[in-house]
């Protein structure tokens, strides 16, 4: 019986667990849409304004910019031809240089920028694991001497403890 | 004025060439005589902090007096220029900032000399080392960039001006916190070497340079944030971060000082990491110079031109010294940094903490590696390419996001070894709490505003932004229930209150509690950076009485203004803003045009609140139509970033105070042997 009440309620448990999740689906989903306008926001702040501010396109803020301006009609110009964002993007790498988009390609070598934090990340953590992994294998068991209750080897093991504890 | 400012320069560099000189003497060589030698040495040492500190006041009084006969100030300050800033013109300069540096450094040496008795040794050889940067610094303003240079043909009888960008009430203290923050690691820097140089046995040095450290380290956070806040309210971009090279130089020292402080303590502990914490310590201080040689050579574009110029040989030059002499006594002395433990597990505190040095060290070498990269590009493919924000952004944050789980898992992981029960009892409940977080950002309506009724799959910035609430939750409840349950053992013994019992446990171990209170700091800001994925922003001509509409603000232009000042021309916009329909305030953006220097500059006009900013920003008129341009900004919860800061620097001033003694509780154990007694139970 006891066996029987327990399965029904794991069984009650998952369906209200189910129908919990159901919901937060239904509530998250609602309103969530393809926003076709961020596509100039999106593009626009992978490009770099040309006037020497070192800024994003989006964000120069120089009023009488002999670029930006410019830039930003050309952009909105492409985006209204129907281009894809590939396309856009090259048009403004053929007339103002490769300097003009904001972050490296994924092509050539410019990959490379994007490889190696990664790579730099994975190996570090490898790195760690494995060093972690061989200090393990050769640590020497520890032996805990007959004598480890006598007052100074407390002492001695108290200090450590408060030293590695600081409590 | 300028010559007894040079002849002070001249005077501090004979002298630090003769607190090196004399003091290496001193140390390798025995007797009553090399004991007074190095006595001199280190007053020679004392000496040069009055010589720079002369050379610094004469460059200042000469700025008051609009002595324009030296070129310096002629190209930095004018009449009308406000005596704060005239002031802040010592360090506005390529050639007055390095003055300013060498002060710094020779304040530092001040400090270090007088309380030599700490360990008189120790002292005497991070004297020697810091003598030896001292040289470089004041041959730089000697040779290469003096500050009391003198105007070539006829004084003008007016100077430049100082950059408008810089006539700012921050620019008074961002750059000297910066500074102290970047000059302040010669300190631990140097106590390292010497330490590694001479054997030093134990980790007295770490004790000793600890302090040191933590307090650079907080004026470099200041430094590097009142940076950001200065960004944000001159710029007028709307941000407060560009990923500019300049930045990144400030970021690249405060990460590895950042891991720095977190290993220490392993060493400090349990004896351990003793070479990487010297390696980090060097890396430290020789990122400091690499970013200050990055800056100022020219080698990488930055929008801080003003501080553009050809030492970067000099930099390059000592940049390579020093790390040859690093390298060299590390080569010639490792044996001596054996560890005295080794990891044994690797879910453990120890093991949390080495990982955390590893993303700060991935996070340090991607922005370094960003930085440098358009550099490689040239000379790999023969053309430079742009690498801006989107990159830093897109690798930085999962980075971030790594040290963020870190930061909630470490604090609650055990010394040694963490078991599963242990982990279960610790995450349970703080990782419910970020979930609900999770689940409550997502299930609200976005008519809260800022994150609230995000959809995480819509963008990856979305995403991110999530998961970095989510996180920040999860580490501020690991922090909370730190803290509560420590307080609820102590009020347990003390029979206080529990409020009672956290401040006690505050006070008796400050530097981890202060920790803590940093780690919370740190979430605070990240919850601010986790805002900007929601920025929005609207540009709109705006004539008088005509309006425009930003969420759910209303800006009207009311009317646009003039003044004129001695040292500037301004145009006022008076916008008058309400939210939802009810009226809410005035703002007023500016523009100004500096007379001197003809340069404009904005005024932002910023409201902010704990859900957002309001930032307004005068653009101008329009070259075409001859109307005023309002710019508007409406960023969620940039004032989190700022109360994070303060938050970061309070915990910073906590674990510099030292612990209090722990109370001792007396606790009565009843005990059937007749050889009973009361145990002192003392924690």
């Amino acid at each position: 019986m006891n066996r029987l009440q327990a399965s029904g309620f794991r069984l009650q448990a998952k369906r209200v667990a189910g129908v919990a999740a159901l919901c937060l689906v239904v509530i998250l989903f609602v309103g969530a849409g393809d926003d076709s306008t961020g596509r100039f926001n999106n593009l626009g702040h992978k490009l770099m304004c040309r006037c020497g501010c070192n800024q994003v396109l989006l964000e120069c803020n120089h009023v009488g910019c002999t670029y930006s301006d410019t830039m930003r009609n050309e952009l909105l110009a492409g985006l209204q031809r129907g281009d894809s964002d590939d396309l856009v993007l090259q048009a403004f790498v053929q007339k103002y240089g490769p300097t003009v988009l904001a972050a490296p390609t994924t092509t050539g070598f410019n990959r490379v920028a994007w490889i190696m934090p990664f790579v730099a990340l994975t190996g570090g953590l490898l790195l760690v694991v494995v060093i972690v992994k061989a200090w393990n294998t050769r640590r020497a068991a520890v032996v805990v001497a007959a004598g480890a209750g006598d007052a100074a080897t407390r002492d001695e093991l108290r200090r450590r403890v408060h030293q590695e504890t600081e409590l | 004025m300028p010559l007894i400012g040079s002849f002070s320069l001249v005077l501090a560099l004979a002298l630090s060439v003769y607190c090196l000189a004399a003091g290496v003497v001193a140390l390798f060589r025995h007797g009553p005589q090399f004991e007074r030698l190095g006595e001199t040495a280190r007053r020679a040492g004392i000496a040069v902090w009055a010589a720079v500190a002369l050379a610094a006041a004469v460059l200042v009084v000469a700025t008051f007096q609009n002595d324009f006969s030296i070129a310096y100030i002629l190209h930095h300050s004018n009449r009308d220029l406000g005596a704060p800033y005239k002031f802040a013109a010592l360090w506005s300069g390529q050639e007055g900032s390095l003055l300013f540096w060498s002060l710094l450094l020779a304040s530092y040496g001040l400090v270090l000399r007088m309380r030599h008795k700490v360990d008189t040794r120790l002292v005497a050889y991070a004297s020697v080392i810091i003598a030896a940067v001292q040289i470089f610094f004041l041959s730089l303003v000697n040779f290469a960039a003096p500050p009391f240079a003198l105007t070539q043909g006829a004084i003008p009888p007016d100077g430049n001006g100082l950059n408008p960008l810089l006539q700012y009430p921050e620019m008074v203290i961002h750059p000297p916190m910066l500074y102290l923050g970047y000059v302040g690691f010669t300190v631990p820097f140097a106590f390292a070497l010497a330490a590694l140089i001479m054997r030093y046995p134990g980790e007295k040095w770490i004790h000793i340079t600890r302090r040191w450290t933590m307090v650079t380290w907080g004026f470099l956070t200041c430094g590097v944030f009142l940076g950001a806040h200065w960004a944000y309210a001159v710029l007028g971009w709307g941000g407060y971060w560009g990923w500019d090279p300049v930045e990144n130089a400030s970021l690249l020292p405060w990460l590895t000082g950042t891991a720095f402080l977190h290993s220490v303590m392993m060493q400090e502990k349990r004896g351990m990491l003793k070479m990487w914490n010297m390696w980090l310590i060097f890396s430290t201080f020789l990122l400091s110079i690499l970013g200050t040689l990055l800056t100022r050579s020219g080698i990488v574009s930055s929008v801080h031109a003003f501080a553009q110029s050809s030492i970067g040989t000099w930099f390059f030059v000592f940049l390579v010294i020093t790390f040859a002499v690093c390298l060299f006594a590390f080569v010639y002395n490792y044996r001596y940094l054996k560890s005295e433990h080794r990891l044994e597990s690797l879910v453990s505190r120890e093991s949390s903490f080495l990982f955390n040095n590893l993303i700060l060290l991935v996070a340090c070498f991607t922005v370094l590696w960003g930085t440098l990269f358009p550099i490689l590009s040239e000379w790999v493919q023969g053309h430079k390419i742009t690498v801006g924000p989107p990159f830093f952004n897109r690798v930085n944050i999962p980075v971030a996001l790594l040290l963020l789980l870190l930061t909630a898992v470490g604090p609650l992981l055990s010394w040694r070894k963490t078991s599963v029960e242990s982990l279960k009892r610790n995450f349970l409940i703080p990782t419910l709490i970020a979930l609900s977080a999770a689940v409550l950002v997502m299930i609200a309506p976005a008519s809260w505003g800022g994150p609230f009724g995000m959809r995480p799959w819509q963008e990856a910035s979305y995403f991110y932004s999530l998961m970095t609430i989510t996180l920040s939750v999860l580490v501020a409840a690991t922090v909370v229930s730190e803290f509560v349950r420590g307080g609820r053992v102590i009020a347990r013994h003390t029979g206080s209150s529990l409020a009672a019992g956290m401040l006690h446990l505050t006070r008796r171990n400050t530097r981890r509690y202060g920790g803590y209170i940093v780690h919370f700091g740190v979430i605070v800001i990240m919850i601010g950076f986790a805002g900007a994925a929601f920025n929005r922003d609207v540009e709109q001509e705006l004539g008088n009485g005509q309006q425009m509409s930003i969420g759910p603000y209303t800006l009207v232009a009311r009317s646009y203004t003039d003044d004129d000042n001695p040292n500037y021309r301004s145009q006022w916009a008076i916008i008058d803003v309400s939210k939802n329909g009810t009226p809410l305030a005035t703002m007023y953006p500016e523009r100004r045009f500096y007379k001197a220097s003809q340069q404009t500059a904005t005024m932002v006009a910023n409201r902010s609140t704990l859900r957002e900013d309001l930032y307004l920003v005068y653009s101008g008129l329009n070259d075409q139509t001859g109307r005023p341009i309002i710019r508007a900004h409406l960023n969620p919860l940039v004032l989190w970033i700022w109360i994070g800061v303060l938050i970061v620097i309070a915990g910073t001033g906590v674990a510099l105070v030292p612990n209090m003694a722990a109370a001792r509780v007396t606790v009565t154990a009843h005990v059937p042997a007749p050889a009973g007694e009361a145990v002192g139970a003392g924690r």
